[in-house]
């Protein structure tokens, strides 16, 4: 059986397409536009192209995140909790708990040695926790996504910022600015920021070793860094696939 | 296993009820009557000595039956908001001072009446950060109305003694002059003693229905519940009331003997915390209608008009056992001081909701207890941005829930305030739950 599963995420839209044996025939992960239909098509073409299949290949589709609604012929539906927990403890068995920052929330599963959820906790309506904060402070600092992460490794001393709003750490980052604070010393103030407001959501569940880090932001270095130095413990990154894809890894093998 | 139901035969009579007392309190000038206003929690018992012609008007039910009309409740909002007032405060408490500035009377159907009929004084208590600022604020949005708040934080029921139920007692005594004098009618405390033995009886009596909600299959699910504990927080101290929860209790005791459900298919039994979001009730037929999941009440729905036993006499265990009536305890009440002290101690020590606002502790063996008797698989929690005082030890219940295998999920919302609320992502909390225990829907 080949199954494809679909992650409709606010900001990326992911397919991973999977055969019995559990293996990634293909994938892709694509900016979600306003059409959400249209993205989902696009990116079902994308990892089909990948996987050199056609739409008659797939036996099945499982639908999760937030747009999964946007996924009218998906044979079932999952949550993104359960996908997390089922695509972290395939790609980690030992992780135990699992943190993943999307765009627009994060969260964090407990998994059992058996894969079951035992545990989850979401931050809910809140941005400081959010893939989409970094967004907005790359902005402020005027510097690539892609350098942002990097930067915050170079700084040599810690800037307490305010972890528990996004406007107000906004209005900080242009005061440390104006302060002329160097980049680096503002990147990790940021991230650590994100970092503080992410683990206290971890901590509602219990930290428990292996901790594994999915969702966008765990491509981010120096978030991954401040997650280290906030839990206290090392923080673990999928090695074998990119780790926005695990939820989408997941809703497939919750179909095999 | 399929299961019989039915709708509740005395259902009607609560709701048409609750309609009269919004319509005698809007009316009771029209009938040379006195209204007062209150904390439901409030010594209800002590202004129907003034009278029978004597009409409250709650503030906590009010405020939540603003926030169920959504529409007008987001106007209350909005407009006491623009008098500078902060959106973090108590959610009942904004939209019944919402209501007041907008000069708008909501009833209990939904229809909207002017002017906000005021009270001739307002008469409270005082446990939460809010209650007694609450009514002396509405005094002045009414043009200075005379207020009267009573301290009743003298710590749990079963750390009682005999000088900290005087001192309620006290504040009491000193009321009914205080009101006397503000109305010009002399007390009658014939008509105080039969409030007070009315009181004891109805709130006994729902704790009795709620004990009965440990059946299988549950003869109640707690939206239904709703309708049906609210009179207790309205109008306890009429007898009325209290005949009302004899029949219920007859008729739900009928329902257990004959294996009558509150739904078809009872597939997963949980309890919920914190005042629910009035304006998102569809959360509770979500579950009942997608999971075949009953919520069998809340230590909220239980505890608020409930008369319970509480913590055992060294504070270790939660007991839920309803609490004794003046004649079950073998007490006659035969004048106003023997009331007065009645009326104060049965509430500072058995009005369970009272008890855990002053230890976590309390609040964590309350909920577990619960889950317990209740036979409950888990328990959802509303993380109420409503309430400071109900949602004080929520998370660290959650913990200990946790902590002894009870599964828990919590929501954010708010009872009072339709804006802070997010259905989308609460159905998905929802979803996600039942998917982590692997309970399937059924629909």
């Amino acid at each position: 059986m080949t199954v494809a599963g679909i992650d409709v995420g606010s900001k990326f839209t992911k397919v991973v397409i999977l055969n019995d044996s559990k293996e990634i025939l293909g994938y892709s992960n694509i900016r979600t536009g306003i059409d959400h239909h249209k993205t989902v098509e696009e990116a079902i073409k994308e990892a089909l192209k990948k996987a050199d299949l056609t739409r008659d290949d797939i036996n099945k589709y499982v639908a999760t995140g937030f747009g999964k609604i946007s996924v009218p012929f998906a044979d079932s539906e999952i949550t993104q909790v359960v996908a997390a927990g089922k695509g972290a403890y395939f790609v980690w068995p030992t992780a135990r708990t699992v943190i993943e920052v999307g765009a627009e929330e994060s969260r964090a599963v407990k998994v059992g040695e058996d894969g079951n959820i035992k545990d989850f906790a979401l931050a809910d309506k809140c941005a400081a926790g959010a893939g989409s904060f970094v967004d907005a402070m790359v902005r402020y600092l005027e510097v690539p996504l892609e350098e942002f992460g990097r930067i915050s490794l170079e700084a040599k001393e810690s800037v307490p910022m305010n972890a528990q709003c996004v406007i107000f750490a906004e209005s900080e980052v242009v005061s440390l600015l104006h302060a002329n604070y160097p980049k680096p010393e503002i990147s990790r103030a940021i991230h650590d920021a994100i970092a503080d407001r992410v683990a206290s959501i971890a901590r509602r569940v219990g930290i428990e070793d292996d901790v594994l880090l999915i969702g966008g932001l765990a491509n981010d270095i120096g978030f991954i860094d401040s997650m280290k130095r906030e839990l206290g413990t090392e923080v673990y990154v999928p090695d074998k696939i990119a780790p926005e894809l695990v939820p989408a890894l997941g809703a497939a093998i919750a179909e095999l | 296993m399929e299961v019989k139901v039915r709708p509740l035969d005395c259902w009607d009579d609560f709701k048409k009820y609750r309609k009269k007392y919004y319509e005698n309190y809007l009316e009771a000038k029209d009938k040379g009557g006195i209204r007062w206003a209150g904390s439901a929690w409030a010594f209800d018992p002590v202004p129907h000595g003034l009278g029978e012609d004597v009409y409250s008007l709650t503030g906590e039910p009010y405020g939540a039956t603003c926030a169920f009309f959504q529409d007008f409740s987001r106007e209350c909002l909005e407009n006491i908001e623009r008098q500078g007032v902060a959106r973090d405060l108590c959610g009942y408490m904004r939209n019944y001072w919402g209501s007041i500035v907008l000069d708008k009377y909501l009833l209990a159907d939904g229809t909207l009446v002017e002017p906000f009929p005021k009270p001739d004084f307002n008469f409270t208590i005082h446990i939460c950060c809010s209650h007694a600022k609450w009514y002396h604020f509405a005094a002045e949005l009414e043009g200075g109305i005379p207020t009267y708040a009573v301290d009743i934080s003298v710590g749990p029921g079963y750390m009682l003694d005999d000088k900290k139920i005087e001192y309620v007692v006290r504040q009491l005594k000193d009321a009914i002059p205080w009101m006397e004098k503000i109305t010009g009618r002399e007390y009658n405390d014939e008509l105080l003693i039969k409030a007070v033995y009315a009181e004891a009886d109805a709130m006994s009596t729902w704790a009795k229905i709620c004990k009965l909600n440990q059946a299988k299959p549950a003869p109640l699910e707690e939206k239904s519940m709703f309708s049906l504990y609210v009179l207790n927080l309205i109008n306890r101290g009429d007898p009325e009331v209290a005949k009302l929860y004899y029949k219920l209790y007859d008729e739900v005791e009928s329902r257990v003997k004959r294996g009558i459900g509150a739904l078809t298919y009872e597939q997963f039994r949980f309890l919920t915390d914190n005042p629910p979001p009035w304006a998102f009730l569809k959360v509770y037929r979500y579950l009942e209608k997608e999971y075949a999941a009953v919520s069998l009440g809340a230590i909220y729905t239980f505890g608020l008009g409930g008369g319970w036993i509480g913590m055992d006499e060294k504070g270790e265990k939660w007991i839920w056992e309803p609490a004794p009536t003046p004649e079950e305890a073998g007490v006659e009440i035969t004048n106003r001081d023997e009331a007065l002290r009645w009326t104060a101690e049965y509430n500072l020590r058995y009005r369970a909701s009272w008890q855990h606002e002053y230890s976590h502790w309390i609040r964590k063996q309350e909920t577990y207890q619960m889950v317990k008797d209740w036979k409950a698989d888990a328990m959802i929690m509303h993380l109420n941005r409503g309430c400071e005082l109900w949602n004080m030890s929520t998370l660290e219940v959650r913990d200990y829930l946790v902590k002894n295998h009870v599964p828990t999920a919590t929501y954010e919302g708010n009872m009072a305030d339709p804006r802070d609320f997010d259905e989308a992502r609460t159905f998905n909390v929802i979803d996600s739950f039942m998917q982590s225990l692997g309970i399937e829907k059924i629909s």
